[in-house]
């Protein structure tokens, strides 16, 4: 048994020391951060800083040069991508990857079918499989894409894209969500509702959110990490780091 | 419509067919039906898995040749033990092929996969193993017998026509169930957005493995019916030239649907034959590699979804 004091302090996802070499370039040059249930945790910072290679890593699509990711107790530096999203690590895309051939329901599905056991079971109908149906219906419930089930999924708004993304991301059924640029392209409207379903997620996951939408991360944040050139330069409540003179000259300042 | 109807019908106008074939058209068939058998199992790696493989001859030609050799001279052997091990033999070679190529991706998995086809190929073709180019003659056909009844002898041209027929069936069906459970789900998935469904947990090289294993199985079974259809093997089962062949077929016929890979199989072996014909077309049937190549051009420039899309254009066509 834990001592429930240092569980309340104790992340669920950590990385130590993490960096990622490019040849000569440093994208991420020794991150420690740490990720808790009940926070929006925003990774700020310009195009290049490093955000979208620390989400890489963390979520195992690129390997770490070196440090250490550490998920509920686990050592999981080196477990491939889908053992991670099987052990509960989801993640959106930048860029929209949805099934476009799909119907919207069906994008959803197979994403919950992901963590079924007998996936080889040959002789039973996918179309019928309730266990994965259930869950997508309740990630499509959640994101606001109900009345769209049936459609074909290449068929949405962009912004209905970007909410499927997210429901995707529910129906692995994750306990830390990797958002990368969730708000990329919406409307005030989608925005609006985006962040209300983030502030609802939040009670139960921990969430890594990474966006240039400065108002919508101010407002939703409990936490902002500041990176410049690979490098966490400051990582604070909102307002502290609103008053950061460091980040006001190497971050908010210039062109913001 | 139920959509097993068409194909359910099919197979029942098959199995009443001998009645009116001539025997050079009934062993026609046969050869398609093996082919369509070959077909399919290249559309369950490239329609339904995305995977384009160019060496698929090489599961064909292992499996027919194991078939002769296994066989030897002592007599007919029982196809209940020949069958199982052509085709464990075909899909030993496709485990091999598969956990190698399988780490590689769109244009270096295709030169792969040619690759380990064309080393099958000269294995066969420059040892003795199998008798070197010539081949070797299968001299007894597989029989199934229990004491001194026999069940199946495929040297009984009806028995051949009934277990290809069989092997078809059973091949469409397993391809079908496969299309509609969450494993062929998975492998649409992995053919749209690979990188999507390992983010979603999906240990995705598994999966397209065991893929690659039963197709490698199944193109193992047309290889044993080829083997005792033809009661001879030959390096040239195993050529790129057949890869190719099976490719063409299943773009002839509409990648990604099952009835695409039989139509194709059978447009593909007919027109073979009709251009290959010298009492029809005289001295131009020994350029028929021109004539079909120009075909099958005119084919895909006009369908570019295959035969099967002919449909959809036609009613298309109508409401336009």
């Amino acid at each position: 048994m834990r001592d429930p004091k240092t569980d309340a302090t104790e992340p669920l996802l950590r990385s130590n020391l993490l960096t990622r070499r490019f040849g000569g370039l440093t994208a991420v040059n020794g991150v420690t951060l740490g990720f808790h249930v009940g926070e929006v945790h925003a990774v700020i910072g310009t195009n290049g800083a490093g955000k979208s290679t620390l989400i890489n890593m963390l979520s195992g699509e690129m390997p770490a040069t070196s440090g250490s990711i550490h998920f509920d107790g686990h050592d999981i530096t080196d477990w491939p991508q889908p053992q991670r999203a099987r052990a509960g690590l989801g993640r959106s895309y930048q860029r929209t990857t949805i099934f476009p051939e799909f119907s919207v329901l069906e994008n959803c599905r197979l994403c919950a079918q992901a963590a079924l056991p007998r996936a080889w079971a040959v002789w039973e109908s996918a179309q019928h499989c309730e266990a994965s149906l259930a869950t997508a219906r309740e990630a499509l419930e959640r994101a606001g894409l109900s009345d769209d089930a049936q459609r074909s999924a290449g068929t949405l708004s962009h912004g209905g894209k970007r909410q499927l993304e997210i429901a995707m991301c529910l129906a692995t059924k994750p306990r830390v969500l990797l958002l990368d640029e969730p708000l990329a392209g919406m409307g005030a409207e989608e925005t609006e509702r985006m962040l209300a379903l983030l502030g609802a997620l939040k009670q139960s996951h921990a969430v890594l959110l990474v966006e240039h939408d400065m108002d919508a991360v101010f407002r939703i944040a409990d936490r902002i990490t500041v990176m410049v050139n690979g490098e966490v330069i400051a990582s604070d409540a909102p307002a502290a780091i609103r008053a950061n003179r460091d980040v006001q000259t190497a971050y908010l300042g210039e062109g913001h | 419509m139920r959509p097993w109807i068409v194909p359910v019908i099919a197979a029942l106008l098959l199995a009443a067919l001998p009645a009116v074939l001539t025997p050079y058209t009934q062993d026609l068939v046969v050869k398609i039906a093996i082919y369509a058998v070959f077909a399919l199992s290249l559309e369950l790696l490239v329609g339904a898995a995305g995977l384009v493989s160019l060496g698929h001859a090489a599961f064909l030609g292992i499996g027919a040749y194991v078939t002769v050799m296994a066989t030897g001279d002592g007599g007919a052997a029982s196809a209940l033990w020949l069958l199982p091990a052509a085709m464990g033999a075909a899909a030993l070679y496709a485990i091999f092929v598969g956990a190698l190529s399988l780490r590689t991706k769109g244009v270096y998995f295709i030169m792969v996969t040619l690759a380990f086809a064309q080393m099958a190929y000269f294995v066969f073709h420059d040892t003795k193993l199998g008798g070197g180019s010539d081949g070797i003659f299968l001299y007894s056909k597989p029989v199934i017998q229990f004491g001194k009844t026999v069940l199946l002898d495929l040297d009984r041209k009806a028995d051949l026509y009934y277990t290809v027929l069989a092997a078809l069936v059973g091949t469409y069906a397993l391809l079908a169930l496969i299309n509609r459970s969450r494993f062929g789900h998975a492998l649409a998935g992995i053919r749209v957005n690979e990188q999507r469904m390992r983010a979603a947990g999906f240990a995705t090289y598994g999966y397209k493995l065991a893929a690659f294993v039963i197709a490698g199985a199944l193109a193992g079974l047309a290889g044993f019916l080829l083997a005792v259809k033809d009661g001879a093997v030959n390096p040239e089962l195993l050529s790129w030239h057949e890869s190719g062949a099976v490719l063409l077929m299943i773009i002839l016929g509409g990648i990604g649907s099952l009835r695409g890979a039989v139509i194709g199989a059978v447009a593909f072996t007919l027109l073979k034959e009709l251009y290959q014909s010298e009492a029809l077309l005289g001295p131009l049937a020994a350029h028929w590699q021109l004539t079909l190549g120009l075909t099958i051009i005119a084919f895909v420039a006009l369908l570019p979804k295959g035969l099967i899309g002919l449909k959809a254009r036609l009613s298309g066509g109508a409401h336009a």
